[in-house]
């Protein structure tokens, strides 16, 4: 029996890599545990070992192949005593049958929408001439603070492994080599620890980005964020400011369990004193993350892994900044409003594409900042098309959307025709289960049918 | 082979022997499997592997007895086997079906067992610690003799929880043994990079808590050392601290680009300081046991380790309606 061994899963986001580097060759004899590839994925690079011993019959996959897909055929051991010939009904069907029946939890990822850019498509204003380059979510962060830190010796980033391991999502990466360990400091796990320390600096005026691992580990530090941050200004009778922001990864990854996977959008956004953050696109995530470290105020900024390797067109060779508080137009319609912010937009510009052959025109509208949130341009929208939804991946109580419907009941009540519909996350806690966590998430085909419910099809 | 250390007469027997390295033997194979599965998309998200640490928590389970409870992080399969647990229930879990011990809904990092006393199965590094001292306030509050396990890391170590939790145990003299699995790494963060003094065993001293280092690549030592800590709670002394220096070979988690240390210092210690190699050299030594004996065990475990691994692939995945069930009691 031949050994098959496929493209492995490295990362519980991911869904294929490149095979940067075979460690082995034809004829080579491999025992467990020995680095057969090195393979690298969006993330990182990382060395695969081998689980079986035999002798490598055959590379399937050539060194340099990019895009490999996750369980797809790479190298053919023989078991000891076989010749080549043993491979010859193989390299053909690259699957095994036990392989091939086990499902693929990594294609529940969700898929931006090929061309979000349909004809009713709203680009922001640039002054003419500003020339564009495609940039991932992840590189924007990484530009708008290295930009900052640039500019600002006051400005730093302090975090679990954001130095030496180069982030633990790569935000930060090759950060440490330019500014060194003063500015880019690893912290030992100790969230409330040095979320306080960052605050405490910030009072003594200088700007410290914070990463949060991810937002969950901020539980522990919320206490500093809350009582410590975002307060102060006011116990202080305006003397005290806090310029901070703290960021990080938020919402749900894929398949990372209820303790990992929680969205914090509705509870930062309540409290007076933060500002909050929640970007979709890459340019919009460097605009806001350039005006939240400028910002004197304690920002919230809320992140989230699977947009982190989504590409988008984001200017170049200026300084780029978008003001909190004003909303982004992706789309217009005039039969439905569709408002939604972060990993939603991601539903809401599917949905509003669902709805074209359905009839419905639907004006999509990414909030973009959730304290403080531009709910004029919301009501405006409202007044045009009558009919509202809203999409987040967080819970239904006291969500943002909840929030939304209650500001249009009061600001535009006589124009409803129908009442706001508010897409959320299922009100449990995230299962881990491949089929519950798709049942879990708000899906576009929920966002589809809330507007036609709305329009009354 | 463990090179490094002579095999020395351990005062203990065969048969106590021959059960530490089936107990550790089931969890290295159970691991590589559940490795494998992740590599082919059976098993998704997080998924830490114990491999490598294998004789903490053997040799700690050893000195347990019926009611003693045990909890830890989120590199929790070596645990649960150890205390019991079936490794079907386990497997399953992985790969989120029916079938798992929370029929799907925790996953690797969040399985409990109410029969073996097994409380997880933390994500949040270091929440396990004030609920392991919780546990031990019961145990004292009913008046028992049982004790509780805590497990936590090298990093978890500095986290300031775990601080307030030793006052209180301190405090209230609970029969807390908190085991501070160092293997040395906190993701990519190494102990001297992250810990202002080396020695972790010391961390109860300001709170009166004696504490001891021991080499957590030997089963036996283990065992030795948690039995005078399990004497010392049981009997009403209160909490202890067990810093067992021990080593991960595998990533932190199954994405880790291991860029923190070389492959020669992993290769090192697996091959000087491997805790199944040590037994099995212990057994041989001693003449009373044979490779076929070895063999046969080997053989046993791979049956056991297969089984689960179908179980796992082929139990259903939960039903639609668990998604609004166990919300509230
Ligand atoms: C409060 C918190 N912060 C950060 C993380 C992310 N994280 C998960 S494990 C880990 C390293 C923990 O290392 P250690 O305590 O030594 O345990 P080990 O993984 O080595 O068993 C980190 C930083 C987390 N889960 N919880
Ligand atoms: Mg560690």
């Amino acid at each position: 029996m031949t050994i098959e061994i496929l493209m492995p899963a490295l990362s519980p986001t991911m869904e294929e890599g490149n095979l940067a580097k075979w460690m082995i060759k034809e004829g080579d004899t491999v025992s467990s545990g020995d680095v057969i590839a090195e393979i690298e994925t969006d993330k990182a690079t990382m060395e695969v070992e081998a689980v079986d011993e035999g002798i490598v019959g055959k590379l399937v996959v050539a060194e340099g192949a990019e895009g490999v897909k996750v369980n797809e055929l790479i190298v053919i051991l023989l078991e000891d005593g076989e010749g080549a010939d043993a491979m010859n009904n193989i390299a053909s069907n690259p699957t095994d049958a036990s392989i091939a029946k086990n499902e693929q939890p990594m294609t529940a990822t969700p898929t931006m929408p090929k061309t979000p850019m349909a004809a009713a498509t709203v680009e922001p204003d640039f002054s003419p001439g500003t020339t564009f380059t495609k940039q991932t979510v992840r590189e924007a962060l990484r530009d708008a603070m290295s930009e900052e830190m640039r500019t600002n010796d006051n400005v730093f980033l302090m975090g679990e492994e954001v130095g030496q391991y180069q982030g633990a999502y790569k935000i930060s990466q090759g950060m440490l080599d330019e500014f060194g360990e003063r500015r880019v400091i690893d912290t030992p796990i100790t969230e409330h620890g040095f979320a306080g320390v960052a605050v405490g600096a910030a009072f003594a005026g200088l700007n410290p980005i914070v990463e949060f691992m991810t937002f969950n580990f901020a539980m522990q530090a919320i206490d500093h964020i809350i009582n410590s941050a975002a307060k102060t200004l006011y116990m202080s009778g305006g003397q005290m400011g806090c310029p901070i922001v703290f960021r990080g990864p938020n919402g749900a990854a894929a398949r990372v369990g209820a303790q990992h996977s929680q969205d914090y959008a509705a509870w930062y956004a309540q409290i007076p004193g933060l500002k909050v953050a929640m970007p979709y696109s890459a340019d919009d995530a460097k605009g806001l993350l350039k005006s939240a470290i400028r910002d004197p105020n304690p920002v919230v900024f809320l992140e989230n892994e699977i947009l982190y390797g989504k590409s988008f067109d984001v200017p170049e060779g200026i300084d780029h900044t978008v003001p909190f508080g004003q909303a982004r137009v992706w789309r217009e319609g005039s039969d439905v409003t569709i408002v939604s912010f972060g990993i939603g937009m991601t539903y809401a510009l599917e949905a509003a594409e669902a709805l074209v052959s359905e009839g419905i025109s639907a004006e999509v509208i990414d909030l973009r900042t959730l304290r403080p949130m531009d709910t004029e341009t919301v009501v405006r929208s409202v007044q045009k098309t009558n009919r509202c939804i809203t999409v987040e991946e967080g819970w239904p109580v006291s969500s943002i959307g909840s929030y939304i419907s209650s500001i249009i009941m009061q600001e535009a009540f006589d124009y409803l025709d129908a009442p706001v519909i508010t897409c959320t996350g299922k009100d449990v806690p995230m299962p881990y289960a491949a089929n519950l966590e798709k049942l879990a998430l708000v899906t576009t085909e929920e966002v589809v049918a809330a507007a036609k419910s709305v329009c009354y099809r | 082979m463990a090179a490094a250390r002579k095999p020395k007469k351990p005062n203990i027997n065969k048969d106590e022997l021959i059960g530490y390295y089936r107990d550790m033997l089931l969890i290295r194979r159970f691991e590589e499997k559940a490795g494998q599965l992740y590599g082919m998309g059976a098993i998704g998200g997080f998924c830490h592997l114990y491999i490598g640490q294998e004789a903490v928590v053997v040799g700690i389970e050893a000195c347990a007895k019926e009611g003693d409870q045990r909890i830890t992080s989120y590199r929790d399969h070596g645990h649960m086997l150890a205390c019991g647990m079936d490794p079907n229930g386990v497997m399953a879990e992985l790969t989120g079906r029916e079938g798992g011990y929370s029929r799907g809904k925790g996953g690797s990092m969040h399985m409990f067992s109410s029969e073996k006393n097994f409380y997880g199965g933390h994500g949040i590094v270091a929440a396990q610690v004030p609920l392991g001292a919780g546990l031990a306030f019961a145990n004292r509050y009913r008046g028992n003799d049982n004790v509780s396990f805590a497990y936590f890391g090298d990093g978890a170590a500095n986290q300031g929880q775990v601080y307030e939790t030793m006052n209180m145990a301190s405090l209230w003299k609970l029969p807390c043994i908190f085991v501070i699995e160092n293997n040395q790494y906190a993701m990519g963060t190494s102990l001297q990079r992250a810990s202002s003094t080396p020695a972790l065993f010391t961390r109860g001293a300001a709170f009166g808590i004696p504490g001891e280092a021991v080499d957590g690549m030997d089963v036996v030592a283990v065992k030795a050392a948690t039995e005078k800590a399990v004497d010392y709670a049981r009997s009403g002394e209160g909490p202890y601290v067990l810093e067992m220096n021990t080593y991960r070979y595998r990533g932190h988690s199954m994405s880790d680009p291991a860029k923190y240390r070389t492959r020669e210092e992993v290769q090192k210690m697996r091959a000087e300081r491997d805790a199944i190699d040590h037994v099995r050299d212990l057994l041989t030594a001693s003449g009373e046991v044979d490779e076929a004996d070895l063999k046969a065990i080997d053989k046993e475990i791979k049956v056991i380790v297969n089984e689960a691994a179908k179980f796992a692939q082929d139990s259903p995945e939960p039903a639609e309606a668990e998604l609004w069930t166990d919300i509230y009691a």
